[in-house]
């Protein structure tokens, strides 16, 4: 951090930092505005009226219920799953050294660096080539595949800070596996992994891509709301459910960002 | 004599890599016993099999009588003070002190007591509440060593404690281990590369190299009586004599060696000795350490501080005295 903090900075930037900030966030304003909107059919500026009737229509919706519920599940899952086995592969990366490592690393980073529709089509095919009926499960298998990565690339970057000497010093002190893990390893990872898990949870929600290639029937809350957009009746219900998305995310993220700030200062004082 | 740990021809390979080789230890209950030896050495991978964190490829260790093979690091009476003393950064200092009895069950209150007890006998009372970060780095080795006695271990090892300590710092805490060890009556295994450090503590001190052990003895014994080359030119630096050179003055064709200071330095055509050249001076202060050419052997003596020297270049005459000359098993 620079130290004279009061030193301005040239008006030309400013008024370019601000365009870029505006530019960003004006967008996401419009969808608040109207979701208050009195015109259903069609998204006309200036709003012809404000009303809050769209908050009641959208809470008497069931299908607005069900796609909600259903990414929720999915979300919660996946990144249930992606917990388990990102820390685990993790684990193994970071802490032993054996055959073909560099390539179980890249490819369980792979996932999130190929495009989506790729992945998509892959599970597809494979799913029908298996004989799989689409289901729940298959979104969450889908979802799974990134929600891996995200989690596996916050575990791996705190377990190679973690001194490894400490694990055996734990059992050195007479702690075994499991007390190891409980007393040790957990509280210096359980930070990353919250801040993985909230980031694997939030790439599910709003996941279509790979969604569309591996759910049957079911629609999920990006799909759903991609479906009202074509409709041209009660348009604002999106923008209403838009907006309760946005706040209910910002939440967790911000959470997350003041956590792993402080987990950063407690795993850098062992040094 | 009990005995606390008791190697039996024992061997750790990684591969085609012999750490240890055919290692035969014994050490005595409540001795103080330095491993020497240069890093890879295998001193390292020793202390590793008397914690658990290894297992030997063959041979038999054990502690205290009982086999220790198979038995996990967490189920022997062992306590360890790691190189980077592997405190618990997520936990402060009382309860770092205190994991080895949260772990086997003793309650918040008696563990603490004995937490805190172990604090001041590492003379840091009152920074149970610090957390291992705000220490420095000497004050972390003194907690690291209170988590490790608090256990009351049967053996304390030392894997180079002292390591990343300054030079002052480190006599300090020399002295202090020293007479920690003296006031517990535990063994204490500790593993060194530096050679004065195992000299001026240890009871007893083996020498490590390529995975096997050289010599195993007092300090005298060590310094003044090495066995081969390699105890005598890595303790003390000893000049080592070949075999020709020693047929010379003993009648007897082995290798020998003489200590430094055992070097008498004569101007040139002064009695019979060691003809040779005075190649470099370097003044340590109490004494000077001279290196010198006789005839392409590069010896090196120590003279006290202040007695009058030859110039650099300079032809000298070497005197010993002949009982200084220490012949070695090493076959010539």
């Amino acid at each position: 951090m620079r130290s004279d903090g009061s030193s301005s900075a040239p008006l030309g930037l400013k008024v370019a930092a601000t365009g870029g900030l505006l530019f960003l966030h004006l967008p996401i304003f419009l969808i608040f505005i109207y979701a208050f909107t009195t015109e259903e059919k069609s998204f006309a500026w200036p709003p012809p009226g404000l009303t809050t009737q769209w908050f009641a229509v959208t809470w008497n919706r069931p299908d607005v219920w069900e796609a909600l519920s259903l990414s929720v599940r999915v979300a919660a899952i996946s990144t249930l799953v992606a917990l388990v086995l990102g820390t685990l592969c993790a684990a193994a990366v970071s802490r032993t050294r054996f055959f073909g490592r560099e390539t179980i690393s890249l490819l369980v980073i792979l996932p999130i660096a190929l495009p989506g529709i790729i992945t998509g089509i892959a599970l597809r095919s494979a799913f029908s080539l298996a004989e799989i009926p689409f289901s729940f499960w298959t979104i969450v298998l889908g979802h799974a595949t990134f929600c891996v990565v995200v989690v596996y690339n916050n575990a791996v970057a705190r377990f190679r800070r973690t001194s490894g000497s400490m694990i055996e010093a734990s059992m050195d002190l007479g702690a075994d596996g499991f007390q190891t893990f409980r007393h040790v390893v957990l509280p210096n990872i359980a930070t990353a992994l919250l801040a993985g898990g909230m980031l694997a949870f939030a790439l599910s929600f709003d996941e279509v891509i790979v969604t569309t290639f591996t759910a049957g029937q079911q629609q999920t809350l990006p799909i759903w709301m991609l479906e009202e957009l074509i409709r041209p009746r009660q348009r604002p219900v999106t923008n209403v459910v838009a907006m309760v998305v946005v706040l209910v995310t910002l939440l967790p993220i911000l959470v997350a960002y003041y956590l792993t700030r402080d987990g950063d200062q407690i795993a850098g004082s062992g040094k | 004599m009990t005995s606390a740990v008791s190697f039996q021809k024992v061997s750790r390979h990684f591969g085609s890599v012999r750490a240890v080789d055919m290692v035969d230890l014994d050490i005595v209950s409540g001795e103080f016993f330095a491993m020497l030896g240069p890093s890879g050495s295998g001193k390292t991978t020793c202390l590793r099999l008397i914690a658990g964190f290894e297992q030997p490829t063959s041979g038999s260790i054990s502690i205290f009588g009982e086999r220790a093979e198979g038995v996990p690091p967490y189920r022997r009476n062992v306590n360890t003070v790691f190189q980077d003393y592997a405190l618990f950064p997520h936990l402060n200092v009382l309860d770092n002190v205190a994991y080895g009895l949260m772990v086997k069950g003793v309650g918040k209150p008696e563990r603490q007591k004995a937490a805190e007890e172990a604090l001041s006998l590492v003379r840091l009372p009152g920074y149970g509440a610090r957390r291992p970060g705000q220490l420095s780095g000497g004050q972390r080795q003194r907690v690291a060593l209170a988590r490790a006695l608090v256990n009351q271990p049967k053996v304390l090892l030392l894997d180079e404690p002292l390591g990343a300590l300054d030079l002052k710092l480190r006599e300090n805490m020399q002295e202090e281990l020293k007479s920690l060890q003296k006031a517990l009556g535990i063994t204490f295994v500790f593993v060194t590369h530096d050679q004065g450090e195992a000299l001026s503590m240890a009871d007893r001190v083996a020498v490590f190299n390529d995975g096997k052990v050289m010599q195993i003895g007092t300090p005298e014994d060590i310094y003044q009586r090495p066995k081969t080359r390699f105890v005598a030119d890595f303790v003390g630096s000893s000049n080592v004599l070949p075999p020709e050179f020693v047929q010379r003055y003993s009648g007897q064709h082995r290798w020998a060696s003489l200590r430094p200071e055992s070097i008498r330095i004569g101007r040139a055509a002064k009695g019979d000795g060691v003809a040779a050249r005075l190649v470099s001076t370097n003044y340590l202060g109490a004494t000077t350490r001279l290196a010198l050419d006789a005839d392409g052997l590069r010896l090196h003596a120590i003279v006290p501080a202040g007695a009058t020297l030859p110039k650099e270049g300079e032809a000298v005459v070497l005197t010993f005295n002949r009982e200084h000359l220490h012949l070695m098993d090493e076959p010539a």
